[in-house]
């Protein structure tokens, strides 16, 4: 049994390493995704300190918007840029009807609207697109869908082309995300809003503004992560799940650190796969994954409650 | 130097009453006037209104559940209580919270730059009120790169006082600067008040509990009790005055009294109430 834990599964990774690099690439395009859909948490969480729960179903809500548009005849990048525009006025809907008349609530009751919004926009959704499920436009988008084959150290590697377009278009928004959060003027609003709201009102920062655009912001990264993860698993409301995996890559990187939600998403995604790999089929029988990335939070938060990469509270004594 | 005939009046508030969660009854018809130029002070104990004051002229109350239901607040003869925060500082009007409110995780630079949020007059006009900034406050250009939560209440104070200039303001509306500071900073900050009053004409709205102090800095005073304003006049005067002298400063004709008897003499004798 031992022998089964702490060493057989190292010896496999070392015997195989065409395998293993296979299974951590596997693991690191869902982890890209999860990162992605953890910045849309925090993002919103740093700016109005609000947990939203929603980011989920915006997945799904701008994918299927995606694939709805392009089926009524639409091409497919006007698809995209009217996809951005239906978010865009979702992000406004939500800060008119929803967010404006609970200033000054308490957060609790913030996150439950937030709960709200996601029952809403599945009812909402099912009725305008119906509940079955569709594909991802990937080839219409100009994703391209072959494979590369690698054969590092004689073994095989297969990397799909619409992974590699995923990982690499994630990068550069997570990129862009920061280049616009440190330098820009709208950024420093962001992160002061974050900081201390009554301040940012005092200085002329403008809450609705900022809301906004942060909840446009998400939009747009549900869009990405809806494109990414829907040319892989198709398009239906089951999509919502892995916005569930967001939470412990939240536990695990902090809500507030846009580097947390990045490296939690790698670990996570790529622990996971390996655990499963390795440790759940031949152990616990498989299906690990749906557990494994909580159990690895928890274990962090025990140590580190404010997560591996959150603000620390400043307080001075 | 102060001449109240000439000057015109930027701000002026008639008459205000605030209530709190539609029930507390916190301002009972507070007026004042803000000449241009000038630093006016605001006195009172704690829970006498000064800050309310400040933040119904600001339009801050409305995310505490503020509001103001009677009497109306002016600026530049125009009336500015349904303004949103943001509008009032485009009109040149901003507040400098008690507390100093610094964004902690920004920078000390960064912060500065948040008070230049509103503005539209290029990146140029910016970094100059930068520098005018850090020439008002070289120890904030010292500090330039630590993130605002590590600095100390005194630096947190000017950093505060400093963001609100990057506005560039016509009128600061700074609530209780003194508040948890070190004597000898109390006074290097009011210099800087006065300077920053003399030398970019900026008026001021201070509040502030520290009588002895504002009322040195200031021309002109208000003081409120229990939401009413009870006494208004130059501060010279009001420096003078036996009442404010007994009551806020603590001294009277026998010389200094203890605290104690200053207490007890105030409850017997509802003060102009």
């Amino acid at each position: 049994m031992l022998n089964e834990i702490f060493i057989k599964p190292f010896v496999d990774m070392v015997e195989a390493p065409d395998f293993l690099m296979q299974v951590l690439w596997e693991g690191l395009v869902s982890g890209i995704l999860y990162a992605l859909i953890a910045l849309g948490f925090v993002l919103i969480y740093r700016s109005s300190r609000i947990f939203n729960f929603a980011q989920g179903i915006m997945v799904v809500f701008a994918a299927l918007t995606l694939v709805g548009l392009h089926a009524m005849g639409v091409p497919a990048w006007i698809c995209v840029v009217l996809t951005l525009g239906v978010m865009f006025v979702l992000a406004v809907t939500i800060e008119r009807v929803v967010l404006r008349p609970l200033v000054g609530q308490p957060d609790i009751i913030l996150f439950m609207a937030t709960i709200g919004i996601t029952l809403f926009l599945i009812g909402f959704g099912e009725i305008i697109f119906g509940g079955e499920n569709k594909v991802m436009i990937t080839e219409q988008l100009g994703i391209p869908t072959d494979s590369v084959l690698l054969e590092p150290w004689g073994g095989l590697l297969i990397l799909e082309q619409k992974d590699i377009t995923a990982v690499a278009v994630a990068a550069l928004l997570v990129v862009a995300l920061l280049v616009f959060l440190n330098k820009t003027r709208m950024g420093r609003a962001i992160r002061a809003l974050g900081d201390d709201h009554q301040a940012a009102l005092s200085v002329g920062i403008s809450l609705q503004t900022i809301w906004v655009l942060v909840w446009f912001i998400a939009g747009i990264i549900a869009l990405v992560t809806g494109i990414a993860w829907g040319a892989r698993a198709g398009v239906s409301f089951a999509l919502e799940v892995i916005a569930y995996k967001a939470l412990p890559v939240l536990m695990l990187g902090g809500l507030e650190s846009i580097t947390g939600a990045i490296v939690g998403g790698l670990m996570i995604g790529m622990l996971e796969k390996l655990f499963e790999i390795y440790w759940g089929q031949p152990l616990l029988g498989g299906n690990t994954e749906t557990w494994f990335a909580f159990v690895l939070a928890l274990i962090v938060l025990l140590f580190r409650p404010q997560g591996l990469f959150g603000e620390r509270i400043i307080e001075r004594v | 130097m102060l001449d109240s005939g000439r000057t015109e009046t930027l701000l002026e508030v008639n008459n205000i009453e605030v209530i709190y969660n539609h029930v507390i009854l916190v301002l009972k018809g507070v007026s004042l006037s803000v000449p241009k130029g000038g630093i006016t002070a605001l006195l009172g104990g704690n829970g006498a209104g000064k800050t309310t004051t400040l933040k119904a002229i600001s339009n801050l109350l409305h995310s505490e559940r503020g509001e103001v239901t009677k009497g109306s607040i002016v600026y530049r003869g125009e009336r500015v209580q349904d303004l949103d925060p943001a509008a009032l500082v485009k009109k040149g009007v901003i507040q400098v919270m008690e507390g100093r409110h610094c964004f902690e995780h920004l920078t000390i630079e960064e912060n500065l730059m948040t008070g230049a949020f509103t503005r539209r007059d290029g990146k140029g006009a910016v970094a100059a009120d930068l520098e005018m900034v850090y020439e008002y406050f070289p120890r904030l250009k010292e500090r330039r790169k630590s993130q605002a939560g590590y600095t100390s209440g005194g630096e947190q104070q000017m950093c505060a006082i400093g963001r609100a200039l990057m506005s560039r303001p016509e009128t600061i509306l700074l609530d209780e600067p003194s508040m948890g500071l070190a004597p000898q900073l109390v006074e290097q900050i009011f210099q800087i008040v006065k300077a920053v009053n003399e030398g970019e004409g900026v008026s001021f709205l201070l509040a502030e509990q520290n009588t002895n102090v504002a009322l040195r800095y200031a021309h002109y005073g208000y003081i409120l009790e229990n939401g009413r304003v009870v006494m208004d006049g130059p501060a010279a005067d009001l420096r003078e005055n036996p009442d404010v002298k007994e009551f806020y400063l603590g001294m009277s004709d026998e010389g200094r009294k203890s605290f104690r008897d200053v207490r007890s003499y105030r409850r017997r004798k509802r003060w102009l109430a």
